[in-house]
């Protein structure tokens, strides 16, 4: 209010005290990063650069651990353990097509279809995080148990048949079997693909419909030219936020599978708690690490979107 | 007795360890606080930070493994265990055995349930441990295993035996001299395990299940047998099966035994490795039969009457969880109190009547019969004569071993 009363008065003395205030604001976003940027460097930077020097580093744990710059172990893990890796890939990009596929029309009939129930069904979807991550995986083991009642109708429609057939169970059981730890992981992180997609459907204007109507195009029309290509950002979202922590997880195949379904996490984990080899643990983390990066980058760039969310 | 020195500090000594924590490098300031994250912050920069945070090399800490006993001036101790593993009231939340400690001795016990695995629990000890710090805990328990590592890296006390005079006297015969701590110097069982081939009746429909063979080799069962991820439990159960001894075996025995266990799991015949967690799927009948725990065993019998147990004919594998105090534990004296407790014969009846693992104290029978008769005659919680015989340990391993077996084991079970 101020400086429009100053400009209606004659320019005589420039206002000198705008000046030390704008002076001071310099550094005020600093300040406001700072505690951002320390719990970065804290909680990310430092633990990264201890990680990649102890992936470097050679010895056991009597006579401690030196750097050598033993790069070796990066070659030695990948060239051991890269079934594990190419499995961790298969069974999360596995769980991230299901989880597209099962959250898709849930998250189009949250945002368009489902009136009053729309808060009722968010909730729905967002209730499983009311209890542990533990807790939700071992129900599955309930839920599928060999005498069940699941097992039981997949085997009186010759379900599992084919899936033997394919290879994603063996004998008459889904538990300890792939389809069991692929399953879990698309339950497990289902939530992460819904949200991203219902506030990206939630925001296109649904009068952008009426006008595809208008125009004369059909439902599906509507969908496959309007609809998703406007909710591409939340597909994207939702299938990073899905597949990255679905490649690194290890409960699941812990948990519900066997010998045959170990993925990446649980090697690293093996090694880190049991064989002690913690530059292999870190080697693991960090190939793991970049693997995942470079399908992120790829994938945004073929998917051309950089407005995430 | 006479052999162990306590490793007591004198006056002198005790007063250049207060000293030093006060004020000498160890103590930690503000200044010293901001000087080292500068220095930190400085080099993190550089590629000089990669090399400068390797991992020094256990056991060499510095001014002994001792801390300045404050028992006598706090009277606490901190008691480390895992879940479900002590006596509880009616409620629920109390701990009769310990509070009974806590009336005769005037000593109260914090009681923390946190170790759930023993090598997630080393990972979380050693960084104290092997920068030569107090843990904050005065008494931990570990199995067999992981108790021998700590005291080969000179991770763990040595007890003072005038402060442990039942325990001395009481501990059952059988495991009084392991090869990784004989004559007990550094640690005392809290409960022993007994490690047991299990079945669930109703699973098995009329199979016969008397052996490890048996586990690997029936067709009928594949897809329906599971073997522990404890990697000492498998290998030694199947070591006896294959008519070797679990204390005195070779690196070639090993290999025979990984060879034999690869089969069953290539053939489909071996359905998981698992922790704790087969006694659900045991009592649901996913599993028919499995490698398994005693103590699990008796507890799950008297909740499911299908779930029973057999001693194979080879023999089975006993082990231990032990009671350490780790270094630097500020309450050694009333930690070895409270380990002393626990080896008289009405706390250890008490403790065994609930938890119903196997009692590593002598002479606890007639106790634990007025508490629970058909617990006192349970082969899984007092050993019989024929039971105690067929019992073997697994040998301690070398570090190199053990990191060789353990990468064996873990290319067996999937990772």
């Amino acid at each position: 209010m101020s400086t429009i009363t100053r400009a209606e008065a004659p320019e005589l003395t420039p206002a000198p005290e705008t000046k030390p205030p704008r002076r001071r604001g310099r550094w005020t976003p600093y300040w406001l990063l700072l505690p951002g940027i320390l719990w970065l460097v804290v909680f990310f930077a430092l633990p990264m650069l201890y990680q990649a020097s102890t992936s470097v580093q050679t010895g056991s744990l009597e006579e401690g651990y030196k750097v050598t710059w033993h790069f070796a172990t990066y070659w030695d893990a990948l060239s051991q353990y890269w079934p594990q890796f190419v499995r961790s890939v298969l069974y999360a990009a596995s769980a991230t097509i299901l989880c597209l596929l099962l959250g898709y029309p849930l998250a189009y009939l949250i945002a368009f279809r489902a009136g009053r129930w729309r808060n009722l069904i968010m909730i729905l979807v967002i209730a499983p995080f009311f209890t542990s991550f533990l807790i939700r995986t071992l129900a599955w083991k309930t839920i599928l148990a060999d005498g069940g009642p699941v097992v039981g109708a997949l085997n009186a429609l010759h379900v599992l048949d084919l899936t033997n057939w394919l290879g994603w169970t063996a004998g008459d059981r889904v538990l300890a079997t792939p389809l069991a730890v692929v399953c879990g992981l698309t339950y497990n992180f289902l939530p992460f693909m819904i949200l991203p997609l219902y506030t990206s459907l939630e925001r296109i204007d649904p009068r952008l419909h009426e006008a595809a109507g208008d125009l004369y195009a059909q439902p599906f029309t509507t969908f496959r030219k309007v609809t998703f290509p406007l909710s591409m950002p939340g597909v994207v979202s939702g299938t990073l936020l899905t597949f990255i922590p679905a490649a690194g997880d290890y409960v699941n195949a812990d948990l519900l599978g066997s010998t045959d379904t170990r993925m990446v996490g649980n090697v690293i984990q093996t090694q880190f708690l049991r064989i002690l080899d913690y530059p292999t643990a870190a080697a693991l983390s960090f190939i793991l690490m970049a693997a995942i990066l470079l399908m992120v980058t790829l994938y945004i760039r073929k998917s051309g979107t950089e407005d995430l969310v | 007795m006479e052999q162990y020195e306590p490793d007591r500090l004198t006056p002198a000594q005790a007063a250049a360890t207060r000293r030093s924590l006060r004020n000498g490098r160890a103590s930690l300031t503000r200044r010293s606080l901001l000087r080292a994250s500068a220095g930190g912050a400085l080099t993190a920069g550089g590629l000089g930070a990669l090399s400068a945070c390797g991992i020094p090399a256990a056991g060499r800490t510095a001014g002994g493994t001792a801390a300045e006993d404050h028992s006598a001036k706090e009277k606490v101790v901190n008691f480390s265990n895992w879940p479900e593993y002590i006596d509880v009231d009616s409620s629920g939340k109390r701990h009769p055995t310990l509070e009974a400690f806590a009336r005769r001795t005037g000593i109260q016990v914090k009681y923390t349930e946190d170790i759930n695995d023993n090598s997630e629990f080393f990972g979380k000890i050693k960084p104290q441990l092997a920068a030569g710090q107090d843990t904050g805990r005065d008494i931990i328990v570990l199995t067999d295993w992981l108790a021998a590592r700590l005291i080969r890296l000179g991770w763990a006390q040595k007890l003072d035996p005038s402060n442990l005079p039942h325990a001395y006297t009481n501990l059952s015969p059988q495991f009084r001299n392991p090869d990784w701590d004989p004559g007990r110097a550094y640690s005392y069982p809290w409960q022993g395990i007994s490690t047991v081939i299990a079945f669930n009746r109703k699973a098995l429909d009329g199979i016969e299940v008397k052996s490890v063979s048996d586990l690997l080799d029936n067709p009928r069962l594949k897809g329906r047998v599971g073997f522990l991820s404890e990697m000492r439990d498998s290998i030694g159960m199947t070591l006896l099966d294959m008519g070797k001894d679990p204390a005195h075996f070779t690196d070639d025995d090993f290999d025979a035994v990984i060879a034999r266990l690869q089969k069953a799991v290539d053939k489909g015949q071996i359905r998981r490795f698992t922790g704790n967690d087969y006694t659900s799927d045991l009592s649901k009948g996913d599993l028919a039969a499995c490698v398994a725990w005693g103590g699990d065993i008796v507890q799950l019998k008297a909740d499911s009457p299908d779930v029973d147990f057999v001693i194979p004919a080879s023999g089975y594998m006993t082990s231990t969880d032990n009671m350490l105090i780790p270094n630097k534990a500020r309450h050694k004296t009333n930690a070895e109190r409270l380990i002393d407790f626990y080896y008289e014969p009405e706390p250890a009846a008490e403790l065994a009547a609930y938890i119903n693992y196997v009692s590593p104290v002598d002479g606890v029978k007639p106790y634990l019969a007025k508490i629970d008769k058909s617990a006192a005659d349970n082969p899984l919680i007092i050993p019989d004569k024929a039971m105690a015989a067929k019992s073997h340990a697994f040998r301690s391993l070398t570090q190199k071993e053990e990191t060789a077996y353990e990468e064996k084991f873990a290319k067996l079970t999937g990772a």
